[in-house]
């Protein structure tokens, strides 16, 4: 009976916790994709490099907040300006529609237009992050490091095996719960967030019934911003901020949409466990879960890990090969056809 | 002078024209209605007047004010309403946030327009809640009129309202029109279902290959020989 509790902590320490945290922080980059693709029907891949940037911007003032002795004790101090981080994000990329996708808009061009383009978008991002603040980790969590130790919690129960939570875990999960709960209230209960959802529907109508383009297109993008950036100051928070990690991270974003099916948000949020949780289940190694649970004769020799974790972006390649394959339209019936 | 007066009307999609020097005109109270065969331009003729196809040449005057240069957005703002014959609700909405769309643009409480609407179509506010997707083909197309009616127009265009209805839906839906006509609105539709379309207008305009043939009341229309065996099946 306590192998079997200490299998499961073990399992709900290194897969449970990791797996929620991650899930979140993917649907919240998908929510980003996902709104932009219903939307402005494109595919942004400049995604991943917005989130890089409002992380950017946020560690920048961080550290100059924390040089004049302020902190947030026992949040992290990029919590405070993590909403300067999505102005200044939300101005650039503004900045940035105008001077490139407003050109296709006008000109009618289609979505692959839009999607090279936003490569050429994220190009030159990459460029200007690594300009700033150049290509390395930056580590900027600061405050309480743990809601839960694993020490403590091992002492406390008795267990041969520990559960932590660390703070920045939970408040992945928080606000991820808090933003999709606002974000679906803002898209069905406000008048513009459902003007937003119907121009999504049908540009015409929406255009006929007196919706302004212009706007929608405003409102969207301050919304795909702020999304990124959170997501971004979380997984760094969480991980650490690393430029290139950022733009990996377009395939497990892009996965998670995908599987949800892309353009619709709830599937979104749901994708990002979906992918967060299989990324992890694969490459978890079970050794030690089995060794628990099995008799001492037949304790596994080998690692039990079904595939590396330098291998876990294959994972999100896998599930994307599955999802179009088997159901192109995602879970939850995207706009993809 | 007609509420709508639209003359010498001659515009097409690229290059070529697909309807030239078309007259057509439309009153308070009265139904209008373009009838013709296949590709004769009757949409294209209602579109022009919006504004959603580009018009080469001809005047547009709404209300005594020539209106023919205002984006389709402007013209909606100007009281004119248009029902597009396909994808012309919003799927994914409910049909109450459809109506809640087509008051995008007024400051005013809502409740009693919403209201009015669900009276025309008692069965629309059984479904109120769902989704309009999910709605058959006439009860979409309520909610595409109702919609329309949302943004309380002065004038009512209607693009195909019978395609895709059944015959018994369809008879209501003519009586609707009427109706709305009725409400005080000038009412526009061009329609496949000459016959039917014929019955109900005051005014009917017979257009063959994007030009005017006739031009007459629905009732002398239906009347005429030459009409009859040309478009209406003898």
């Amino acid at each position: 009976m306590l192998d079997l509790v200490n299998a499961l902590t073990l399992l709900a320490n290194f897969v449970l916790i990791p797996g929620i945290t991650y899930g979140s922080q993917l649907g919240l980059g998908a929510l980003g994709v996902t709104i932009v693709y219903g939307i402005l029907r494109f595919s942004n891949f400049a995604h991943g490099d917005t989130m890089a940037f409002g992380t950017m911007v946020t560690i920048l003032l961080t550290l100059w907040i924390q040089s004049l002795g302020i902190t947030f004790y026992p949040l992290p101090t990029a919590l405070l300006m993590v909403p300067f981080g999505v102005v200044i994000t939300t101005i650039l990329v503004l900045g940035i529609d105008k001077a490139v996708y407003a050109h296709f808009r006008q000109v009618n061009a289609p979505p692959v237009m839009f999607v090279i383009a936003s490569v050429g978008v994220m190009f030159v991002l990459q460029g200007l992050i690594r300009l700033i603040i150049g290509p390395d980790d930056q580590s900027f969590a600061d405050g309480a490091r743990f809601i839960l130790r694993a020490r403590e919690f091992k002492e406390y129960f008795g267990l041969s095996e520990g559960l932590s939570i660390k703070v920045t875990q939970l408040m992945s999960l928080v606000v991820t719960f808090l933003l999709v709960i606002s974000l679906f209230w803002f898209l069905h209960r406000t008048r513009t967030g459902k003007s937003l959802r119907a121009y999504s529907d049908n540009r015409d109508l929406a255009q006929l019934s007196g919706i302004n383009p212009d706007r929608v297109v405003l409102y969207t993008w301050i919304l795909a911003t702020a999304l990124a950036t959170i997501a971004g100051v979380l997984y760094g928070l969480d991980k650490s901020f690393k430029p290139s990690v950022y733009f990996q991270l377009l395939l497990p974003i892009f996965a998670a949409a995908i599987v949800g099916g892309l353009g619709n948000p709830l599937g979104a949020f749901v994708g990002g466990f979906v992918v967060a949780f299989s990324e992890i289940t694969i490459t978890y190694a079970y050794k030690r879960f089995f060794a628990y649970l099995l008799p001492e004769e037949l304790e596994p020799t080998t690692l039990l890990q079904l595939l590396g974790t330098e291998y876990k972006f294959a994972v999100s390649f896998l599930i994307l090969v599955i999802v179009l394959l088997i159901r192109p339209s995602g879970i939850f019936a995207g706009k993809s056809a | 002078m007609a509420y709508l007066n639209c003359t010498n009307l001659t515009a097409g999609y690229g290059s070529g024209n697909i309807i030239t020097d078309c007259n057509l005109y439309a009153d308070i109270g009265k139904v209008s209605a373009i009838v013709g065969p296949n590709g004769a331009g009757k949409s294209t003729a209602m579109k022009a007047i919006l504004g959603l196809v580009n018009l080469s040449r001809g005047s547009v005057i709404l209300d005594g004010n020539e209106i023919s240069s205002l984006s389709p957005q402007d013209k909606i703002a100007e009281g004119m309403a248009f029902v597009p014959q396909i994808e012309n609700v919003f799927p994914s909405l409910t049909v109450e946030e459809n109506l809640e769309m087509g008051a995008f643009l007024r400051k005013d409480e809502i409740t009693r327009s919403l209201q009015e609407v669900f009276d025309l179509f008692p069965a629309l506010g059984d479904f109120r809640r769902k989704k309009a997707g999910d709605l058959s083909g006439g009860q979409r197309q309520q909610v595409a009129v109702g919609r329309a009616l949302m943004t309380q127009p002065r004038m009512l265009l209607l693009d195909e309202p019978s395609a895709g209805v059944s015959p018994i839906v369809m008879d209501s839906l003519f009586d609707m029109i009427i109706k709305v006509a009725n409400s005080g609105i000038a009412v526009m539709i061009c329609e496949q279902n000459a016959k039917q379309a014929l019955e109900i207008a005051d005014v009917g305009f017979v257009l063959v290959q994007g030009k005017n043939r006739f031009t007459d009341t629905g009732k002398n229309l239906l009347a005429n020989d030459q009409v009859r065996k040309s478009f209406l099946g003898g």
